[in-house]
């Protein structure tokens, strides 16, 4: 039974570090801008096709294929921010969510064009050899997952705090106004947000694909989950993203081992209606105060 | 004075050349079809309407049915149950089609069904679901092999490998959850007992949970029924748990691509395939060898790689038109009668026998037991 609930534990750390990673990024544009950015999924598709895309055949390594996946990814989140929300600034938050939804489906569709609707894999980065725990057993990949994602996770931290640009954003999300007064070029910071959360999404991507083989639709669950995450421990509050990620995906494989496979995805929402019953701004999300 | 002249030729050479297009016209066997060509279910539409083009054209270089021309009459329902039901509409009432060899998907042929009896006109459905030919309906016939087939070939191996106690795991798709019950039904047939009945979701990533369950039972062999990136993953996480007893897979994954995603971890899985997957490897006293590398040959030499949606309309095609050829005239009684006829047509999917019991006509035979070693298909005797 021990060694039952460790392989649920490990499954759900796991999946929850990716959901983690996707929910990391809602949580910056969100906090930065004010604007959820639906089309968080398909940065995790894109950075995983363009990895399999540019090491396909006798392209480039697996490394160099993935940085410049990612550089190729922050560019699209830098455009997104550019070209479609910018334009739109001062529209109400459904018009920015329309907007965000339009560029998802967009991107889906270029994905599918340029790469059709075929499932691709990509290779395991130091092999497929089981580590043993006891009975439970883990890919040196899900390892690379959960360790990337502590990196990102803490670097997310280390920028928002310590980072001259960081606390730019962070300002311009307080009172876009007067981080504009003090001279802050809030233009710029917006880019960096989008970027960087475009940066995010497309490691996640890189990361999880030898595990989970990718498509150009594989963004879509993957993007809900990390919204549903984000919403868990408290929109805009990038910690809480990531607790409520890893929180998602424990319950999910707990709930699938335990319980039922069937209904683990409802037993999830189930928990995240819940929270939003008793509290509104989730686990780790301060209470919202209406200034008068 | 001379444009005038030429035009004046023009014309009468237009009038001429309609004028045998017409009596073509008059004189031709009109095949109608319905297929989902693009979205979703575009991998099945695509690669049929290729088959029949294909065909049609070569029947027609080749002088026709008894001297007629075979016209073939599409329309693209985008994988739309509603549009499939409009196009048959139209395909019945304005083009006066003889015979209906079409629908991808389950959904639109399902839905087409009441129309074709009412109409009384012969159609033959291209889609997998066993409720289209179960119970029977007097005017509807269906080419491919059904997942209860595919569900009897894995039991019967099992059976004679001396399994009986099943773990089943199985996708959240329409596929899937068909393949499922079907499972649950017929195991007991061969006294098999299903110890686990877990599932997963489509775009699910780890299936270890569930594994890890079918693990601590006492499973003798795992069952997989599912489609796209599922099974490949649950194939992978069944060799991280370092699960050994053997693990079954469905037709849904009989391609190339689910050897290239599962890779090493696909050692040893056991699936049922069409017959066509595994074309040149079959022995030459195979009767369906010769049909099969021919399709496959003249699909490729076109097309790229061969898919067994593609041959179910070549089946339908050509059972449809050899009906046409016995019953000599496009009487659609008379047609339909002679489908219900067809003995020993040897096509891509199997070796036809329909009966007025039976709008399949196909056995169990029809599937082959594949095993795979090296990254390769090999048969299993």
């Amino acid at each position: 039974m021990f060694d039952q609930i460790l392989q649920f534990v490990l499954t759900g750390v796991t999946v929850g570090a990716t959901y983690a990673l996707v929910a990391l990024g809602f949580a910056i544009i969100y906090n930065a801008s004010d604007v959820v950015n639906f089309s968080q999924g398909e940065f995790v598709m894109l950075g995983a096709m363009g990895t399999v895309a540019f090491s396909a055949g006798d392209g480039l390594p697996l490394w160099l294929a993935a940085v410049c996946a990612v550089l190729l990814v922050v560019c699209v989140g830098m455009m997104l921010q550019r070209f479609a929300i910018a334009p739109a600034r001062g529209a109400s938050v459904v018009t920015t969510i329309i907007i965000t939804i339009g560029a998802s489906i967009f991107l889906r569709g270029v994905a599918l064009l340029l790469w059709g609707k075929d499932i691709f894999g990509m290779p395991h980065f130091s092999g497929e050899q089981p580590i043993k725990i006891g009975e439970a057993t883990l890919l040196p990949q899900n390892l690379w997952v959960m360790g990337g994602a502590a990196v990102l996770v803490l670097g997310v931290h280390f920028f928002f705090n310590h980072t001259t640009n960081g606390k730019a954003i962070l300002a311009c999300s307080c009172n876009r106004t007067a981080a504009h007064l003090v001279g802050i070029n809030v233009s710029r910071m917006m880019l960096i947000a989008y970027g960087l959360s475009a940066l995010l999404g497309s490691l996640a991507g890189i990361l999880v694909a030898p595990i989970t083989f990718t498509s150009y639709d594989a963004g879509v669950m993957l993007g809900l989950k990390g919204f549903s995450a984000a919403i868990l421990g408290g929109f805009g509050n990038p910690m809480g993203a990531v607790a409520g990620g890893l929180l998602l995906g424990l319950i999910e494989s707990l709930a699938a081992g335990l319980i039922s496979s069937g209904y683990k995805d409802a037993i999830g929402f189930v928990i995240l209606l819940l929270v939003l019953f008793f509290r509104p701004s989730g686990i780790f999300g301060k209470a919202s105060a209406e200034r008068v | 004075m001379k444009i005038r002249k030429s035009v004046s030729l023009l014309a009468a050479a237009m009038m001429l050349s309609l004028g045998t297009v017409q009596a073509l016209g008059g004189d031709s066997i009109k095949v109608g079809t319905f297929l989902a060509v693009t979205g979703g279910a575009s991998f099945l539409g695509d690669p049929e309407l290729k088959t029949l083009q294909m065909y049609v054209k070569e029947i027609n270089d080749a002088g026709g049915i008894d001297g007629k021309s075979v016209e073939l009459i599409h329309y693209d329902t985008g994988g739309n149950a509603k549009e499939a039901v409009n196009f048959a509409k139209r395909l019945i009432q304005k083009d006066k089609v003889d015979v209906i060899v079409g629908g991808s998907t389950s959904g639109s042929s399902l839905a087409v069904m009441p129309l074709v009896a009412s109409a009384e006109i012969p159609f033959i459905s291209l889609a997998g679901a066993v409720k289209i030919i179960h119970p029977v309906q007097k005017w509807t016939f269906k080419t491919p092999h059904t997942d209860a087939m595919a569900a009897a070939k894995i039991f019967g191996d099992m059976k004679r490998r001396g399994i009986t106690r099943v773990a089943l795991i199985s996708g959240s798709g329409g596929f899937d959850k068909s393949g499922r019950a079907q499972s649950l039904e017929l195991a007991p047939q061969y006294g098999i007992t299903i110890v686990a009945d877990e599932s997963y979701g489509g775009k699910d990533t780890d299936m270890t949970a569930q594994l890890t369950k079918i693990r601590d039972t006492d499973a003798q062999a795992i069952l997989n029924f599912g489609f796209g990136t599922g099974p490949a993953i649950v194939t992978k996480n069944v060799r991280q748990l370092g699960i050994t007893i053997p693990l079954y897979q469905s037709h849904g994954v009989a391609s190339k691509k689910y050897i290239e995603l599962a890779g090493d971890a696909a050692e040893g899985v056991r699936l049922p395939a069409a017959a066509l997957l595994v074309a040149d490897r079959l022995p030459d006293s195979d009767p369906q060898k010769a049909v099969l590398v021919a399709y496959k040959n003249k699909f490729e030499a076109s097309y790229g790689d061969v898919s067994t949606f593609g041959g179910h309309a070549y089946d339908g095609l050509y059972i449809a038109l050899e009906a046409i050829d016995r019953a000599n005239s496009t009487d659609k009684a008379k047609v339909r009668d002679e489908i219900e006829k067809t003995k020993g047509f040897i096509g891509t999917g199997g070796i036809f026998n329909m009966s007025p019991t039976d709008h399949l006509g196909l056995g169990i035979d029809a599937f082959k037991m594949l095993e795979i070693k090296n990254g390769d298909w090999t048969i299993v005797q």
